[in-house]
């Protein structure tokens, strides 16, 4: 009896279901999952870590000096135009100081000055670049600090 | 062309003077997920409107030997009579756009009409598709946390030159290059020119504000990535409340409406080819025309009239009129 009704169902269901149709539909729906899939993976990352809000990395800020080179919306968006220019001065052209807009001297040099006080790179560089996947190349020759651990 | 121009730099005056004016929330969230919904549900209900069309003959094209006698060898790949084989052919014809290759030049040598090759065409929309396709694939790592591997790698790979601080991206240069071989073809060519629409610039140039913007943002004006990050996952996590990230430059916003006005663009247009390609019936169809019959599986089924229901019917009329019966009226009561 329930062998006929599954029968006659898969009758009547097989011209519908062996269609171009089906192939269609399944591409929608592969796109449709593709597409919306910043929503819905993140949702389910978050059901794992529980964080409902993406907060900004948290850098580690020199505690002992407030001022930097240049103002801190400058630094965040321009930081890495500001250190190839600063390679280009002191590697190409033999120069070796820089004049902020207050008129502070600086002395170019990526480990003696930008990372004497922030030393701490896995705080301070990492963070922010592992979360937006960036890549720099600045320690393919410099050495990294270890410093500002304690 | 003008027009297009025009249209795209008034769009891009909209977004920039707006997000001046301080309407982050509507160009930062509002505009792009309306875009995205419209550009999906839009895109959806084209493909079904296409789904629902008939296929009434199989009109498979071929560029090759049609399978035939034993001992004639048949082109497999521009002739497919397998599904594989036609299986084979609409993977290389949407991963390699063949048909692109072929045919698509059109001169007289010596006297007679040549169809040949227009090979920078076919180089410069593979470029074009491509590039597309890792720009889009390398924004992804503002919509996730944490970022996978393989986009990092991605990017390390594009940009192995290791060019400037912000290192600069192969891809940049070339989808530049690729948008700008497809306009100029457009322009300077003057049979291309005269059947050009504005359909058909308007993609171009809305392509070119969203590259641009995008390679202003990364490599001359930049903007605060780490903001423009915390806005994206706010969008994408539904918590639109949070406030809006201060320090993310207007360029930023102009980039966003360009793309949230091509994803809206999109089902309307030319650019549905995205999704078309699959339901190309001269490619998607196996070339086997002499050997199985094509039906097309929409056609409602048909009713027929036998000759039986017919004699029935009109048995007494035919009677009277002394008409041969089947049966006649006095054995078919029974």
């Amino acid at each position: 009896m329930l062998k006929d009704l599954i029968k006659d169902f898969i009758d009547e269901m097989k011209p519908k279901l062996i269609n171009d149709r089906m192939f269609i539909m399944g591409g929608l729906g592969a796109f449709v999952v593709l597409f919306t899939s910043p929503f819905w993976l993140n949702f389910l990352f978050s059901l794992f870590t529980g964080d409902d809000v993406y907060e900004r990395p948290k850098i580690a800020l020199p505690t002992e000096y407030k001022e930097c080179v240049s103002t801190r919306d400058y630094m965040r968006a321009e930081h890495m135009q500001l250190l190839d220019t600063w390679r280009d001065m002191a590697v190409r052209e033999g120069k070796r100081e820089y004049v902020d807009a207050n008129g502070n001297k600086w002395d170019i040099n990526l480990q003696n000055t930008c990372m004497s006080c922030h030393a701490n790179k896995p705080d301070f560089c990492d963070t922010c670049h592992t979360s937006n996947s960036v890549d720099p190349y600045c320690w393919d020759c410099h050495v990294e600090p270890k410093g500002n651990q304690q | 062309m003008l027009i297009s121009l025009l249209a795209v730099i008034a769009l891009g005056c909209v977004a920039w003077f707006g997000t001046s004016a301080g309407f982050q929330f509507a160009f930062g969230i509002i505009i792009p997920v309306l875009a995205l919904a419209v550009f999906i549900f839009g895109f959806c209900l084209r493909m079904m409107g296409w789904s629902r069309s008939p296929v009434p003959f199989n009109i498979a094209t071929t560029g090759g030997q049609t399978r035939s006698l034993d001992w004639v060898r048949p082109n497999r790949l521009d002739s497919p009579y397998s599904k594989i084989a036609t299986i084979g052919r609409m993977t290389l014809e949407i991963l390699a756009f063949r048909s692109l290759f072929r045919n698509s030049s059109t001169q007289i040598k010596d006297g007679r009409m040549v169809q040949w090759s227009a090979p920078w065409l076919w180089i410069a929309a593979l470029a074009f598709h491509y590039t597309f396709l890792l720009v889009f694939l390398r924004h992804f790592r503002f919509f996730i946390e944490p970022v996978p591997f393989f986009l990092t790698w991605g990017e390390a790979l594009d940009g192995l030159m290791q060019v400037g601080a912000v290192r600069f991206l192969m891809t940049d240069g070339v989808i530049v290059a690729a948008i700008l071989f497809l306009l100029g073809r457009r322009i300077l060519l003057p049979r291309i020119r005269y059947i050009s629409l504005p359909s058909d610039y308007f993609p171009l140039f809305l392509l070119l504000g969203v590259t641009l913007s995008g390679i202003c943002m990364r490599y001359f004006d930049k903007t605060d990535i780490s903001s423009v990050k915390v806005l994206i996952m706010n969008v994408v996590g539904f918590n639109w409340g949070q406030p809006i990230p201060e320090g993310i430059s207007s360029m930023f916003y102009l980039h966003l409406f360009f793309v949230s006005v091509l994803l809206m663009y999109f089902p309307f247009s030319k650019l549905m080819h995205m999704g078309g390609v699959f339901l190309s019936p001269t490619r998607n169809l196996p070339a086997n025309s002499r050997a199985v019959r094509h039906i097309n599986p929409w056609n409602p089924p048909k009713k027929y009239r036998t000759y039986a229901e017919y004699e029935d019917e009109f048995r007494e009329a035919m009677a009277e009129a002394g008409l041969p019966l089947e049966k006649e009226p006095e054995n078919a009561a029974g």
